[in-house]
């Protein structure tokens, strides 16, 4: 029993990187799409107001599995855009996805920080930019961190996604165990759970780090 | 001597709520002023307009010469951009009720930030201004002290040396002392009652505070139903005007 689940970890193990890349990429991928349009859409212009509006209501409004296939199955045929590897497709789809759910915790932090900020830092004249960079958003910074924190975790649980355009990642080689041995189907996905949750663990505990860093030093 | 700022019809409203309905004022460089009035008469709306906070619904206010929020355009004026009221409102100062420090920041930083970045002053240099400053206010002793670490006494002496640290022409002091402990008051008082002494620039004082403002200003200004009813110094308008509603809210204040 312990050898069987030690084996099947081994095994698993082929598509850990896999699911590590993509998952960093993912990441860094959707926090950067978070700021460009969680700030885009805090402008003055409307049409830049208007575009990443659409984009983060189509990307929230429907579903990571369809966008995945999308990306990797029908906008190479409809519009002849090939966007790479499916390890790319894998990347930018999530990180579309969550960086539109993400780009909402960045523009709702903003909006929560006290508008006397804003207001001091009119009266010391400093520029709209500055006071962005000195004043406003360092402030928000902590209270996104917890959010970011728990998006992170459903990143990583959403890079399970890429095994079905073809990626070998931990769920991948997990099915690939359990068709050859049926009979120890519950272990090996027992396992891929066990295997998540180890790799989630280090996420849940900086998201709890950034929840106490979110708690203190914002009120005045 | 020319007037440094100038309110000439100054109209505002909220919504439906006409909360000015016409200032006109001269504030001379050096003068020191206080408004007083029932809340909801408009006092802080008043000082708000000149730090570019809330933007008037009709009139102009001049500043130094230049129209604060209308700039030339090809034909004739129009709305300021962020840039014109940047320039404009450089030589003004203000202080809030709640201070509004930053709190991410030392008290330090909190003076050298708009040094270095809006006075493009050396950060050495800034260091060396900002200390003078807290040392005047009299919290030398918490450079690196956060906010939160402070009374609010002493946050407010903060918020004063970080508008001061940026020698403005104009100060604009909106009920600073309403949010403190009343054993607080005093020390705030204290630095107000310094600066006035002791400093050339224009003062405005919105406050509750009515001995004080009585005390530390050149004139005081009754401001009732969104006007200027009474104008004078404190003796005229404290002891000499037969204003009703005057002599009403100085009764209700006094709690007689």
């Amino acid at each position: 029993m312990f050898d069987s689940a030690l084996n099947i970890l081994t095994y698993l193990s082929q598509g850990l990187w896999t699911t590590v890349s993509i998952f960093l990429a993912a990441a860094l991928f959707s926090y950067i799409m978070a700021f460009v349009a969680g700030l885009s859409r805090m402008m003055k212009n409307p049409i830049i107001r208007g575009v990443t509006a659409f984009y983060v209501e189509v990307f929230r409004g429907t579903s990571l599995i369809v966008q995945l296939f999308w990306l990797y199955y029908a906008v190479p045929i409809l519009f002849d855009i090939h966007l790479g590897s499916n390890w790319i497709v894998g990347v930018i789809a999530i990180g579309l996805n969550y960086g539109a759910y993400m780009s909402e915790v960045v523009r709702t932090s903003i909006l929560a920080v006290d508008k006397g900020q804003t207001e001091a830092a009119i009266a010391l004249n400093l520029s709209p930019v500055q006071r962005m960079r000195h004043i406003i958003l360092p402030q928000a910074l902590r209270l996104m961190l917890p959010e970011f924190g728990n998006y992170s975790i459903q990143i990583l649980k959403g890079t399970a996604l890429v095994s079905l355009i073809g990626l070998t990642d931990i769920l991948y080689y997990g099915d690939i165990y359990r068709s050859t041995n049926l009979s120890e189907g519950p272990m090996a996905y027992l396992m891929v759970l066990i295997m998540y949750f180890i790799i989630a663990l280090p996420l849940i505990w900086l998201s709890k780090k950034g929840e106490k860093i979110a708690r203190k030093g914002v009120a005045s | 001597m020319e007037p440094i700022v100038q309110y000439k019809d100054v109209h505002k409203s909220f919504g439906d709520v006409h909360v000015l309905k016409g200032i006109n004022l001269d504030i001379r460089p050096t003068e020191k002023i206080a408004i007083i009035g029932p809340s909801g008469s408009g006092k802080t709306t008043i000082i708000r307009l000149l730090m570019t906070l809330e933007e008037p619904t009709e009139g102009d206010i001049i500043v130094d010469g230049q129209n604060l929020w209308k700039m030339e355009s090809g034909k004739g004026m129009k709305k300021a951009s962020e840039k014109h009221l940047g320039i404009v409102r450089n030589d003004i100062g203000m202080v809030f009720q709640h201070f509004n420090l930053f709190p991410h920041k030392t008290i330090l930083d909190n003076c050298v930030v708009p040094l270095v970045n809006v006075r493009k002053m050396k950060k050495s240099e800034a260091v060396e201004l900002s200390k003078q400053m807290l040392d005047r206010v009299g919290l030398g002793d918490k450079y690196e002290s956060y906010p939160t670490q402070l009374s609010g006494g002493q946050k407010q002496r903060v918020a004063m040396a970080r508008a001061l640290v940026m020698k403005p022409k104009i100060m604009l002091f909106d009920e600073v002392t309403s949010a403190l402990d009343p054993e607080l008051v005093g020390e705030v008082l204290e630095v107000i009652r310094d600066l006035a002494d002791n400093e050339d620039m224009a003062m405005v004082l919105v406050t509750h505070e009515m001995d004080f403002a009585l005390e530390v200003a050149d004139r005081v200004l009754f401001l009732d139903e969104g006007v200027i009813a009474e104008s004078g110094t404190a003796e005229e308008v404290i002891n000499e005007s037969d204003n009703p509603r005057l002599q009403d809210f100085l009764r209700r204040f006094r709690g007689e």
